[in-house]
């Protein structure tokens, strides 16, 4: 079943088209790619699904909902998180607040009940701290519970950010660059994690990423985007090999004969 | 160093870190409630004031510090919760239902002026709180049938349950009246920052694009925000009013504004603590300029000699003193200070420097 669909959705920024016409599932249980160079679109794609920006055309559907109609503090509540490709944590908090912000779709409490700390505001934060604990436990970010953002290292950040979002229980996780600035050791680790959250925990994934490594290790199916618009989608060896992508990435190849 | 062993996820809940901390701020309460017997009348006078400088100061921090908004027009709801306050005593409403009143109706004064404001960032934010401000002082002269214009009006003293509490009178009862408001604000405002809501003014005020991508509505947090700020300044206004017994629209004109703001920039952005340091060095300053000046002059035989414009003068010398070497304030000072003495010998210099080497970026507003 389709859990993310996108339709003929295109935006324009003035006279720039950055998203044309794109048009793309993401199946329930799957990891979805989309690679292309700088300025494709896909960031723009994922700020798009978040609600940042309004499309011009096309929809956006969640299930069978369109999402268009939804501020981009709804979006989460439907099960939808991200993270961002320049880390946009509360850099003044520790580890553990972040990732309690993470539960905030969760929020069951009113402003009185939490201004008298009502012993049911007691029971939820337990809750929600159990549920970070095991979003800690799987990231192995234990030694880190109690540290401020600002004190961390940046690949640390990166899994920070991706906590937070696991800690929400999407339904669908959104990665902008998880491996982007990464240690090779670091960016194994990720590709570990996000094949455990899809098969572990049964969460659907759209990922963007630079890191071909990353890419073909864990995706199922892989959409190369330029300039806005769609190139190929299909496998991540089938993408790679598609001659409209290599000339997106590397040029028609006519000059590099005549040059040599 | 001491390490604590949690065993519980209530340790990180709980109000207190652990016993010995809970047994300190149990000496502070203690004394502070044997204050009225250790002191004079006029000393006692001073720790009242400070006290309510401290209750402003704290509905000032949740904005400012905490949510991150910026605002140079509180002395506005000041002046709502105390006019409030005296126009409902005067019409027979009891103390006891008038002083929480006053204080939701500042609230709703807040929620009310923050809703058209809330697209508004840093500066721009200060610059529309600041019209407030300037409009409100207008409005009090306008509004002469409730206000009394520019004459202003007297707080009648007040009575609970029989109890006559008047800031001449009865020092001591109108010291714990203060103190209790103090406590009751306190607790909310401790109570919020561990619940959902206080981490969600954090995260607004850290990135407003990923508290919103986290499901925080940052329409109705900030509006949040204004409302319990402007509460706990109304509350300090209602009790501002009893303090200085008569009051008129010149009473919250534009530079309390900028003492309350002062006060938690010197006491330290960001911290309960803070805003009670500033109120400190805001409240008791005055008399110590005061004091010593009279010190000074007996001293060297100068007789009353009065310096106009000496206290903005030494006010002014403290801010810029502060933001250029301590912009963490006093509360930022005292945690240097023990995180030295924790780490005794590893402290380095650069512990709690700021670090901007990972900028966001604000391409999406």
């Amino acid at each position: 079943m389709s859990l993310l669909t996108l339709e003929n959705v295109t935006l324009r920024f003035g006279g720039l088209v950055a998203v044309n016409n794109v048009s793309f599932h993401v199946g329930e249980g799957e990891v979805f790619s989309l690679v292309g160079p700088n300025g494709a679109g896909k960031s723009t794609i994922f700020n798009l699904i978040s609600r940042f920006y309004d499309p011009a055309e096309g929809d956006i559907r969640f299930k069978e909902n369109s999402i268009l109609k939804m501020n981009s503090d709804q979006v989460p509540s439907l099960g939808i998180a991200r993270t961002f490709q320049n880390i946009e944590l509360f850099e003044q908090s520790t580890v553990l607040q972040n990732l309690l912000v993470g539960r905030h779709r969760h929020r069951k409490t009113g402003l009185m009940a939490e201004l008298f700390f009502a012993p049911k505001v007691r029971d939820e934060e337990r809750r929600h701290r159990e549920v970070v604990e095991e979003v800690i436990d799987f990231l192995e970010l234990q030694a880190y519970r109690d540290k401020y953002i600002a004190g961390l290292p940046y690949g640390v950040r990166k899994v920070v950010e991706l906590a937070r979002a696991l800690a929400s229980e999407p339904k669908i996780l959104l990665l902008d660059e998880p491996a982007s600035g990464l240690s090779v050791e670091e960016t194994q680790d990720m590709i570990f994690w996000v094949e455990d959250i899809k098969k572990q925990m049964g969460i659907t994934v759209l990922m963007v990423e630079h890191d071909m490594n990353l890419v073909a290790a864990v995706s199922d199916r892989v959409l190369a985007l330029a300039d806005g618009k769609e190139l190929a989608i299909g496998t991540a060896s089938e993408v790679q090999s598609h001659p409209a992508v290599i000339e997106a990435y590397l040029g028609t190849g006519e000059r590099i004969g005549d040059d040599a | 160093m001491r390490f604590v062993f949690k065993r519980s996820y209530d340790a990180d809940i709980n109000l207190f870190k652990h016993k010995p901390q809970a047994m300190w701020y149990l000496a502070l309460l203690a004394l502070v409630v044997a204050l009225p017997w250790m002191l004079d009348e006029f000393f006692l006078g001073e720790a009242t004031n400070v006290l309510i400088w401290a209750i402003a100061g704290m509905g000032l921090m949740l904005l400012v510090g905490h949510s991150g908004q910026a605002s140079l027009g509180h002395a506005a709801f000041m002046a709502v919760g105390c006019y409030a306050n005296v126009i409902m005593l005067e019409r027979g409403v009891p103390f006891i239902l008038s002083l929480p009143l006053s204080g939701v109706i500042a609230g709703f004064a807040g929620v009310i002026v923050a809703l058209p404001v809330l697209r508004l960032h840093g500066i721009y934010l200060a610059i529309a709180t600041l019209a407030v401000s300037v409009l409100t002082e207008d409005f009090i002269v306008i509004a002469e049938p409730w206000t009394g214009g520019v004459v202003g009006l007297v707080a009648p003293p007040i009575d609970v349950f029989g109890l006559e509490i008047d800031r001449y009178g009865t020092p001591t009862e109108f010291y714990f009246l203060c103190l209790i408001v103090t406590l009751v604000v306190l607790a909310g405002y401790r109570n919020l920052l561990r619940a959902p809501l206080g981490r969600a003014f954090v995260a607004m005020r850290d990135s407003e694009i990923s508290a919103q991508a986290m499901g925080v509505n940052i329409r109705r947090t900030k509006a949040t925000a204004f409302g319990l700020s402007c509460a706990a300044t109304g509350l300090a206004g209602a009790l501002l009013g009893h303090y200085a017994g008569a009051f008129n629209h010149e009473t919250f004109n534009l530079v309390l504004s900028i003492q309350l703001l002062l006060m938690i920039v010197i006491g330290g952005l960001g911290s309960i603590h803070g805003a009670f340091f500033g109120a400190m060095v805001i409240g008791l300053l005055p008399q110590f300029i005061a004091i010593s000046r009279d010190g000074i002059s007996s001293a060297f035989g100068l007789g009353s000699v009065t310096i106009p414009g000496i206290e903005s003068g030494v006010f002014a010398l403290i801010l810029i003193s502060f933001i250029l070497f301590e912009p963490l304030g006093i509360y930022g000072r005292w945690v240097k200070i023990r995180t030295y003495f924790e780490l005794f010998p590893f402290y380095r210099k650069d512990m709690f420097k700021r670090q901007k080497s990972y900028l966001k970026t604000e391409r999406m507003r």
